[in-house]
């Protein structure tokens, strides 16, 4: 017997995921629909072994505009599954029909499940689910996604269905006018589309929906004779095409629940969550509650767990490294000894270190999704955030992001909109993580005598680039389109389940690791590479002293590009590449480098006068004690390319390699720029020369401010969805 | 009037949606219909976006998509 296909399709927040787990168990494949970040996730059905579960993306209707809607209408249509399994959130059942009378239109063996039965008899409503079936001409089935209810039976059923290949599907019914003009078209096109799926063709026809005219290709005279019958019908009604079916069959789903659905009055005040949700986003409390949920995320996941665990780990690899080493010495060469030690070693804890505490932050932000929290913190910070092409949603990102970009930026995935997740992506490692600090502290104390406005400046600094990547980037091609309109569905609230939150935390977690830890790897180990080799007394090999590494030689070659910054001097280029492995690097390679030596991170951290008096010969050998060439340094380091694991989570969340080199190009670009504006125009306020770089800094500003403040040369344009275009 | 004036604890109808394509098709896929009776629940702690009631469950909606609904007073509450 062949494989069984059925697709998973609902709302979302109608308990599809739960459903989806429930049915497949472990037993699950999760990927990404072509080209696109938007999941794929496929499951056999527990208890069968030929039949295949696709949970299609959730979605409100099978309109052409949304990325998530072509592509379940491009699977339905293409990939032909045996049957649906269509979710409908009982509580919400009016607006979940909706979706429901445009599947039964494709003409496949369908099956609704009506699920959260337990809260709609809570509630005390009724559902008659044989009049529902009656009218639907296809099983209804009550569930339970949350209490485990009726899934099986479902499931059960959908293979039923899909077996006999029964297909009574009753699609609704339009007035008159629009029925006959229906028919025709159906009349016309019925020898080139399925026969089961005439009826959706010749609605999206008369919706004069693109992409199904763009694959049918009607003969001219058929597209007159259509076009003709369905302008009849917008001038009768008075609307246009789409709309008038939008409208209808919302009104037949209207009268639908008059005969199937009994409405009690048992919460005329309000239900719970009505009465949770009137605290939550009251207009006094929502600002001061957010601050105090947002405080506990952060301290939680950066603050006293997450500092702990990275703490943690960070010893445990140092301890690995060390017991290896001690294994190793004299037994194998030192260049083996080095690559594992220094390289793998390194790398792989460099990968994981992050892992206990992205799960401490996934486990949280996995709840408040759940609970229905996490629609709330968009709505209250809509207002700031969409001005900047963000998200309300972007806020906890940024917020996680102070302490470090990682999990940061794998918290954007809480964004639905994808132009949105990428603008976050881009801007989140702005804000300064814990480990620039350092930087920002060697700054401070080495050239500025300790100044705490260095750090404050840090921050706002970071906040600004943010602003303003978002205005000028949101008017660029790529983010080009239409603005996302922000109609947005704000669930009731319910309690997460158990294993819900530890299933999208497991998830999360290890794809992080999968994804990200690749590159982070590789590339650790190539700075190891060039920091340990050179060319010695002794010719190519392992070199003592960094002086002489590759990577030496390296920015002896480049600096040329950070003379017109202020600090053109090899020790700086190296400082800045070894950051790429940890932003903290910086301090310590500023110390072997000097006379400092290797203890700068302690001489730091024990602040001060001590770190000013112990610091000054940084700040001095390589800055000239000029603050600044030291500043410039400061904000190159803040904006330029994040450390490896920040980029390895930025290609894991753009799951696409131009994103990911064009987001890491364009911080770089924005690093170099404003410290070349600020240290050249700086230099001509101290009384410098006017010069050609200060003619430049001005153009400059001047571009940026045109690019800041122009129209958007796209607004009107078109959302182009490019996934299947057929 | 425009659904954006309509203050918080309002009934109105849906009359007309003053705009086409993408934005207005998501909208009208959401529920808010020609005849359909909103009630307007709250105003973002912000003052935007807005919260609504429409066919039975919460909707969020910014302002300037609200202002492109034409309603009418009435309905019941």
């Amino acid at each position: 017997m062949s494989d069984i296909k059925i697709a998973l399709a609902g709302n979302p927040n109608s308990g599809k995921t739960t459903l989806f787990n429930m049915l497949t168990g472990s037993k699950q494949y999760v990927g990404n629909w072509p080209g696109v970040t938007v999941e794929k996730k496929e499951g056999m059905l527990k208890g069968f072994d030929n039949v295949i579960i696709q949970d299609l993306p959730g979605i409100y209707s099978l309109s052409p505009y949304s990325l998530e809607e072509v592509i379940t209408r491009n699977y339905l249509i293409d990939e032909q599954p045996d049957a649906i399994l269509n979710i409908v959130d009982g509580t919400n059942i009016e607006r979940n029909l909706y979706l429901t009378t445009q599947l039964i239109e494709l003409g496949i063996p369908i099956v609704v499940a009506v699920n959260m039965m337990d809260i709609v008899r809570k509630t005390g409503d009724k559902i008659n689910v044989e009049n529902l079936s009656k009218a639907l001409g296809c099983p209804v089935v009550e569930t339970s996604a949350l209490k485990g209810d009726g899934a099986m039976e479902a499931a059960r059923r959908t293979v039923a269905v899909a077996n006999s290949g029964e297909n009574k599907n009753i699609p609704c019914h339009f007035e008159g006018s629009v029925e006959h003009a229906i028919a025709h078209i159906e009349e016309s096109i019925q020898s080139i589309v399925p026969k089961h799926s005439v009826r959706w063709y010749a609605i999206k026809i008369f919706e004069r929906d693109e992409k199904v005219l763009e694959k049918i290709k009607l003969s001219p005279e058929d597209n007159k004779h259509i076009e003709e019958h369905i302008v009849e019908c917008e001038r009768e009604m008075d609307d246009d095409a789409e709309s008038i079916i939008i409208g209808q069959r919302y009104a037949y789903i209207a009268k639908l629940m008059e005969k199937t659905v009994k409405k009690s009055n048992k919460y005329a005040d309000g239900t719970v969550s009505d009465k949770i949700d009137r605290v939550l986003t009251n207009r006094v409390l929502a600002l001061p509650i957010f601050f105090a949920v947002m405080y506990v995320v952060y301290k939680i996941s950066i603050g006293t767990v997450g500092d702990w665990s990275v703490g943690f780990m960070e010893g445990l690899f140092e301890n690995i490294g060390e017991f290896v080493s001690g294994l190793m010495e004299g037994n194998v060469s030192p260049v083996l000894q080095g690559l594992i030690v220094d390289g793998a070693i390194g790398g792989v804890g460099s990968v994981l270190t992050f892992v206990p505490q992205m799960i401490i932050l996934f486990l949280m932000l996995a709840f408040l999704e759940e609970c229905g929290y996490m629609a709330r913190v968009a709505f209250i910070m809509d207002r700031i955030f969409r001005r900047f092409g963000l998200s309300g949603k972007s806020f906890i990102p940024m917020l996680i992001g102070s302490g470090c970009s990682v999990p940061g930026i794998m918290a954007s995935r809480t964004i639905e909109n994808e132009r949105d997740r990428r603008m976050t992506i881009m801007t989140t490692s702005f804000i300064p993580c814990g480990a620039k600090m350092p930087i920002v502290g060697l700054i401070a104390s080495a050239v500025f005598g300790g100044s705490a406005l260095i750090a404050t400046s840090a921050y706002f600094l970071g906040v600004a680039a943010v602003i303003i990547s978002g205005v000028i980037l949101k008017k660029t091609k790529a983010f080009a389109g239409e603005p996302a309109e922000f109609v947005m569905e704000l669930p009731s609230y319910h309690w997460p389940t158990v294993s819900g939150v530890l299933r999208s935390t497991w998830e999360r977690g290890w794809s992080f690791i999968k994804r990200a830890g690749t590159i982070i790897l590789l590339s650790s180990i190539a700075i190891w590479f060039l920091s340990s080799f050179g060319f010695g007394e002794e010719g190519f090999g392992l070199v003592e002293d960094m002086n002489e590494s590759v990577l030496a030689k390296l920015g002896g070659s480049l600096k040329w590009i950070f003379t017109p910054l202020g600090f053109g001097n090899w020790e700086a280029v190296v400082a800045t590449v070894m950051g790429l492995v940890a932003k903290e690097e910086v301090v310590n390679v500023f110390g072997v480098l000097s006379a400092v030596g290797e203890g700068a991170m302690d001489i730091l951290e024990a602040g001060g006068a001590e770190a000013i008096e112990g610091l000054k010969p940084i700040g001095e050998q390589f800055f000239n004690g000029s603050g600044l060439s030291a500043y410039s340094f400061l904000i190159f380091n803040l904006f330029c390319a994040p450390c490896f694991a920040a980029i390895g989570a930025i290609r894991r969340e753009m799951n696409n390699a131009k994103w990911t080199v064009g987001a890491i190009v364009y911080m770089t670009v924005l690093a170099w720029v404003s410290s070349f504006v600020f240290y050249n125009l700086g230099l001509v306020i101290r009384g410098g020369a006017f010069g050609i770089n200060a003619i430049i800094a001005i153009v400059i500003v001047v571009i940026g401010a045109y690019l800041l403040f122009r129209p958007n040369p796209y607004k009107n344009e078109k959302i182009s969805i490019k996934y299947g275009d057929q | 009037m425009t659904l954006d004036k309509v203050k918080p604890g309002e009934t109105v109808k849906v009359v007309k949606i003053n705009n086409t394509g993408a934005i207005k098709r998501r909208i009208m896929d959401m529920g808010l219909t020609k005849g359909v009776e909103v009630y307007v629940r709250k105003v973002a702690p912000l003052g935007d976006p807005m919260e609504l009631t429409v066919r039975g469950y919460e909707l969020s909606v910014r302002k300037e998509d609200a202002a492109m609904i034409e309603v009418i007073q009435g309905g019941k509450n």
